[in-house]
């Protein structure tokens, strides 16, 4: 066996679009998952327009709040391109060169204070987009509408804080600045302790009245203290308490890692031992090879040259991977017995393939046909989909060896992740079923 | 034998001895059941009814197409079957092919620019590389034009000549008459003639007396239509 391992070594290495392929794919595979994942997320670039007029200010209480640089939060959160004009953010987004554009009316903070009036008006911002494709457009409106409830949120905080602390000056007492002038405040509780003081002093006849004013700024600062905290959590009045229900999930570099080296074995282990084998019967060596070796040997030689160059192959990403993203190679026989699971998987797979399909040419759109959209399905994650449509699809992808061969990379990749042992045996049982399929195929092989 | 696919007999009860050292020629029309019939006295299809003895040892087998990697050299590809074959020496076994094929000087060629004689005389060398006292030849001299024939023919001739059974099935009644000195005739799976071709043509003489004046081919073609074929 070892000698046909070595003719297809030879073959391979004979075919030079072949053997760059498959060295230039994982790299190239490699270079983009490491630029991707070891760069920020970008901030989305938008062109920027503030005509607010300076130094208004949000009031509140009759007072003005801090200012709360409106210019610095916004830029802190998307890339501002500042432009002068509406035509020229425009022309901007037209032109691609930014996502959306954003315009401050200069009325916008007098319509935020209206609306704590008896006229109050709407405040808008005008957000103008080019959604020239749908998933642009989803994705323009999710960055709006993740903007606009983080400006919201932090208003309705400043305004949150501004009460509260209106709230303490009453309850406590204290002093604030109206038009320039100092004024103090009293407040509920030096009052009480005032008329408390003051009792004694009080005609008997008229401490009935006393005693009620106290209760009543007794019950007042007791129940403010509860008001403040109450006003604090309206800015935000439900938090998340998120709790998941799977064992652990990787982190997203480690699974963008794993997606990687488990498309790069799949298309590699696939089409290789699908093609080969397929050559086979090209060449019309097969009736002579079947004299000489048996057909299960011939198939366990397509197995283990698939295994061979998907472990390479695969090893070669990860090493470019290594680049960009620190792995940890303390895992490295994990790393192993995935990738050969996987491999083993996919070879036999790509076995069956081939004797099914014969030509080599069918054998390679068969193979694209089926890989393509199984590694899709296998990254469809539940919930996405009607819960009939994702009963279909785990089945599907149960049936083929890339959803376990991702399980088992995740796995090997992930210290924290779930346990490799499980996609290992359901690799397995692929491999015996399509072991089995090729191997039954093979008796008609030959045939016209 | 008895050959079936599906509802189709392709051998019908055909029963065939052959000595060392002979030149069997089989032939017939397309379909007769030639290519049937060796392979599985080649052992790559197996037949359902009837058996295949081979009692001085292996048999060798060329197929009607080259099978060569096309990718490999033409040493390289001797080495690899010499290995298959598990020859002790596969090294020497290569350079004595390559020296019965008279292909030393182009060891180092790939195959895929070896012109079809060359081909087909590096695919009955890998069919000798088990040292077989049968070598079965399916149709070996299609596609090869007149100087390349007699050099195959002078290479197979010279096999038989050293003790080696040689069956080959052709198209070709000249070529089948020239260098086969027993024939087979084959016809929808069964064998209408099994002779020296001097026999054959007293065959063809009495049952297609019309044709008897006209060439060796012609006259063949009437005796199969008089037999119903």
């Amino acid at each position: 066996m070892r000698w046909l391992l070595l003719k297809d070594l030879q073959i391979l290495r004979r075919s030079p679009l072949q053997a760059v392929l498959l060295i230039a794919y994982p790299v190239l595979i490699a270079l983009l998952i490491g630029f991707a994942i070891s760069r920020e997320p970008g901030k989305p670039r938008v062109a920027f327009i503030n005509e607010i007029p300076p130094g208004s200010r949000i009031a509140g209480g009759g007072a003005k709040l801090p200012a709360i640089g409106v210019n610095e939060q916004i830029c802190k959160r998307v890339e501002c391109v500042h432009v002068s004009s509406r035509a020229e953010a425009v022309e901007k987004v037209r032109s691609g060169d930014v996502l959306a554009a954003l315009i401050l009316p200069a009325d916008l903070i007098a319509r935020l204070n209206s609306l704590s009036t008896l006229s109050p008006e709407t405040p808008e911002v005008e957000v103008i987009v080019n959604e020239e494709n749908p998933l642009k457009a989803q994705a323009v409106d999710d960055r709006i509408t993740a903007l606009l409830a983080q400006a919201n949120l932090f208003i309705a905080r400043q305004i949150a804080s501004e009460g509260g602390r209106y709230l303490n000056l009453v309850v406590d007492g204290g002093s604030f600045n109206v038009l320039g002038r100092r004024i103090e405040i009293l407040g509920l509780r030096a009052s009480a302790s005032i008329l408390q003081a003051l009792r004694p002093a009080v005609p008997r006849e008229m401490r009935g009245s006393l005693d009620r004013v106290l209760r009543f700024t007794t019950l007042a600062r007791d129940n403010l203290d509860v008001a403040a905290p109450l006003i604090d959590r309206l800015a935000q009045p439900i938090a998340v308490d998120k709790q998941s229900v799977s064992a652990s999930t990787p982190p997203l570099d480690v699974f963008a890692i794993a997606v990687a080296a488990t498309l790069t074995l799949t298309f590699v282990t696939l089409l290789l031992v699908a093609g080969s084998l397929a050559l086979e019967r090209e060449e019309n060596t097969f009736p002579r090879l079947t004299g000489l070796v048996s057909r299960s040997a011939l198939l366990a030689e397509k197995v283990g040259l698939g295994i061979v160059v998907g472990l390479v192959v695969t090893l070669l990403m990860l090493a470019g991977v290594q680049i960009f993203v620190g792995l940890d190679w303390s895992r490295f026989g994990l790393w192993l017995a995935a990738i050969l699971a996987g491999g083993a998987g996919l070879a036999a797979t790509g076995a069956a393939l081939g004797a099914v399909a014969r030509d080599v040419r069918t054998v390679s759109l068969l193979a694209f046909m089926i890989s393509l959209p199984v590694a899709l399905l296998s990254l469809v994650p539940s919930g996405a989909v009607g819960a009939t449509l994702y009963d279909g699809i785990r089945v599907v992808t149960a049936l083929f060896p890339f959803k376990p061969a991702l399980q088992a990379m995740t796995a090997a990749l992930d210290s924290a992740g779930p346990g490799i042992g499980g996609p290992l045996l359901h690799l397995a049982i692929l491999v015996v079923a399509y072991g089995a399929i090729a191997r039954l195929a093979l008796r008609r092989f030959a045939s016209v | 034998m008895v050959k079936r696919y599906g509802g189709r007999e392709a051998l019908r009860g055909i029963n065939l001895a052959v000595e060392p050292g002979e030149l069997l020629a089989i032939i017939g029309p397309n379909g007769a059941g030639k290519t049937t019939l060796l392979s599985i006295l080649a052992g790559t299809v197996k037949p359902d009814e009837g058996e295949v003895h081979s009692p001085n040892g292996d048999v060798g087998w060329v197929p009607q197409q080259a099978a060569l990697y096309r990718r490999l050299t033409v040493e390289e590809n001797l080495l690899l079957f010499a290995r298959l074959e598990k020859r002790g020496e596969p090294r020497a076994a290569v350079e004595e092919m390559l020296e019965l094929t008279g292909l030393s000087e182009r060891r180092g060629e790939l195959v895929a620019r070896l012109s079809g004689g060359n081909q087909q005389r590096i695919n009955i060398a890998i069919g000798l590389l088990g040292r077989p006292v049968a070598l079965l030849l399916d149709e070996p001299s299609v596609g090869l034009d007149p100087r390349q024939r007699a050099r195959l023919w002078e290479f197979v001739s010279r096999l038989a000549e050293h003790g080696t059974t040689v069956i080959f099935s052709t198209h070709d009644i000249q070529e089948a008459e020239r260098y086969g000195q027993r024939l087979l005739v084959l016809a929808d799976g069964e064998s209408l003639f099994d002779g020296s071709a001097e026999g054959l043509r007293e065959a063809v003489r009495g049952e297609a007396p019309g044709a008897a004046g006209s060439d060796f081919e012609t006259a063949f073609v009437a005796f199969l239509q008089h037999r119903g074929h």
